[in-house]
């Protein structure tokens, strides 16, 4: 039997759908980390990007944000992190009040630092730089009408950033789903368990089957952005967000 | 007008941080309600500077400025700013907003009922003739000059006794500008409001301004007062040389035809003789008439027309290529009598003839 025939019969056996180690539970674990680190890498990342964006101050801190998160590669991160998760799940002490903030220093939370430090960057540079980059004639009039600093931003910035912020979102997410298979590594579940197990069993066509259902989720997370386009950008502005794109890697 | 002004500068001065010498210059001025201003000035006069002041862009460094009466640092600037209009030359709409939603910025600032600011779109659609299906377009999808039209009426949303205007004009074309210019002459005869303008174009200044501020280098302001009486009497050398070598060419355009004297020329009736027609030529020293029927002046003949002995009523009446009317303006009417070969020009009030303007009575205008 050729090799992609196998593969064939590996998703072709229920066996590697369902159950803990299964096919439909990798993929929920994935995305729910994924999700996860999302979520909380834009409300760290953003604020303070389009705050910093809308008084043009910070422009340094955000070259060195950037600079950081190129230089420092998602593997050393997941594993600077992974003593520092393991002594917070032993516990901790805080001024005599012990308690740990997490059950197991392994899976989960090493690797949604490694990610988080991933996805960050892109965030924050791309926030800061939208905002900052709105057309000043626009902000001007915007202020000559009356409209307070705080509604600027919010009614006006925002909405004229949202091109390039979404487009940031955008790739920040899929790198995250590409990257979170490094969880496996840490004992976390997702779609790099087939590729580490298959690779620990010898087993190619598990590997490869890992490698084909990361691939699958990334493109269906670029999908689901392209999808959501037409809701998140306001009608009048679109268009403007390819050129975000450079910058978010 | 009102004894007050409604708008004071009191010795306004601003230093901008890390320079030596100040963008205005203990500036003093006072603008009458219902009156347009025109600050002009060339780059670095502080004109921009001073029309920021007014509604607290740039703060002062010294000096007070009222609006109606009330200090402009009395109330919180968004608060003030709500009641001033606010135009500039990027215009600024809002790209993510329709047209109607970029009108209603300051009413829904102001918490207008929504009924209420439905209404007032509309006014101000029409008001700015603008095509009411523009109502729900977006500013990517209008020309230039439908979008300073609609910026225009975005200022004049909540119906602020006040507008400043920044270079208004100064990104659309000639054409259109000349367009929007009458078009604000207009809106302004019929809402009467307090305009400070700001431009570096000093034939827009004199179109445009019932009083013109003449500001030099350093914000310091060098004449304030009419078009006309700047174009006669400039105060300094800086000023004559501001306005150019054509000021008297400029002061034309502020005299309409209707005050200028007219001759009656050449007119002959349709039944007059050809010894009448050439006693008539030779009396202004010309070589064409003006033919007269019905007491309509018709049209032309040249003198030698009459040459094979024909008399008028023989003629066919050659139509006059440049007819001025009463509201043209003198500069109109050289332009008219300068490209003509007749050297003069008719002068006619719908089909009614009033009679000739000449370059003798232009040039007598211009040195007046």
């Amino acid at each position: 039997m050729s090799f992609l025939g196998d593969v064939a019969s590996w998703f072709g056996t229920a066996a590697n759908w369902w159950g803990e180690s299964g096919i439909l539970n990798r993929v929920f674990e994935h995305v729910q980390l994924s999700a996860f680190t999302m979520a909380v890498a834009l409300a760290v990342a953003l604020p303070p990007a389009l705050a910093l964006g809308h008084r043009n101050r910070g422009g340094g801190l955000v070259v060195t944000v950037v600079n950081l998160g190129r230089a420092i590669p998602s593997f050393g991160i997941l594993a600077l992190a992974l003593p520092f998760t393991i002594e917070l799940a032993r516990g901790i002490d805080l001024f005599g009040w012990e308690f740990s903030p997490i059950s197991s220093g392994l899976g989960f939370w090493p690797t949604f630092v490694a990610l988080l430090a991933l996805a960050v960057p892109p965030i924050f540079a791309n926030g800061f730089t939208a905002v900052r980059d709105v057309d000043p004639g626009t902000v001007e009039a915007a202020r000559g009408m009356g409209l307070t600093e705080r509604q600027i931003l919010r009614s006006i910035e925002v909405p004229m950033a949202m091109p390039v912020v979404y487009a940031a979102m955008r790739v920040a997410s899929v790198q995250v789903v590409a990257t979170a298979t490094l969880g496996a590594l840490v004992a976390w579940g997702g779609l790099g368990r087939f590729i580490i197990d298959g690779f620990a069993q010898q087993d190619d066509v598990q590997v490869f089957a890992g490698a084909v259902l990361v691939a699958l989720l990334a493109v269906a997370t670029e999908a689901l952005f392209a999808f959501g386009e037409r809701w998140a950008i306001p009608r009048g502005i679109a268009g403007a967000g390819d050129r975000a794109a450079a910058t978010a890697g | 007008m009102s004894d007050s002004p409604m708008i004071r500068l009191d010795a306004v001065t601003k230093v901008f941080p890390g320079t030596d010498h100040p963008a205005v210059d203990r500036l003093t001025l006072e603008v009458a309600e219902g009156e347009v201003v025109v600050l002009v000035g060339p780059s670095g006069c502080g004109k921009t500077t001073t029309l920021k002041m007014i509604n607290r862009l740039i703060e002062p460094t010294s000096g007070t400025i009222t609006v109606a009466g009330a200090d402009v640092t009395a109330v919180p600037a968004p608060e003030l700013r709500r009641s001033i209009g606010y135009v500039i030359q990027q215009i600024g709409l809002f790209p993510h907003r329709t047209i109607a939603d970029n009108i209603a910025t300051v009413p829904r600032l102001l918490g207008w009922e929504r009924p209420r600011i439905e209404a007032r779109i509309d006014e101000l659609i029409d008001l700015a003739d603008l095509d009411p299906a523009m109502r729900d377009r977006y500013p990517s999808e209008l020309s230039g000059g439908q979008r300073q039209r609609v910026g225009v009426a975005r200022a004049l949303a909540a119906d602020p006794p006040v507008l400043l205007m920044d270079e208004p004009f100064g990104a659309v074309d000639p054409i259109v500008r000349a367009r929007l210019q009458d078009e604000l002459l207009d809106l302004q005869a019929r809402l009467r409001k307090t305009i400070v303008l700001v431009t570096h174009d000093v034939d827009e200044a004199i179109k445009l301004g019932d009083r013109v501020a003449i500001l030099n280098v350093g914000g310091v302001l060098e004449q304030y007062a009419p078009p006309a009486e700047i174009l006669r009497s400039p105060a300094d050398a800086f000023v004559e040389g501001f306005l150019g070598s054509d000021r008297g060419i400029k002061r034309l355009s502020l005299i309409a035809v209707r005050d200028a004297t007219l001759v009656e020329g050449p007119i002959v009736d349709a039944a007059a003789t050809a010894a009448e027609a050439g006693a008539a030529m030779a009396q202004h020293g010309l070589d064409w008439f003006g033919i007269r029927r019905g007491g309509l002046v018709v049209g032309w003949a040249a003198g030698s027309d009459l040459d094979g002995g024909a008399a008028p009523a023989d003629l066919e009446p050659r139509p006059f290529a440049t007819a001025l009317g009463p509201d043209d303006s003198l500069r109109d009417a050289l332009d008219a009598v300068i490209t003509s070969h007749s050297r003069v020009a008719p002068v006619f009030d719908g089909a009614r003839y009033l009679g000739m303007l000449t370059i003798e009575e232009i040039s007598r205008e211009i040195v007046q």
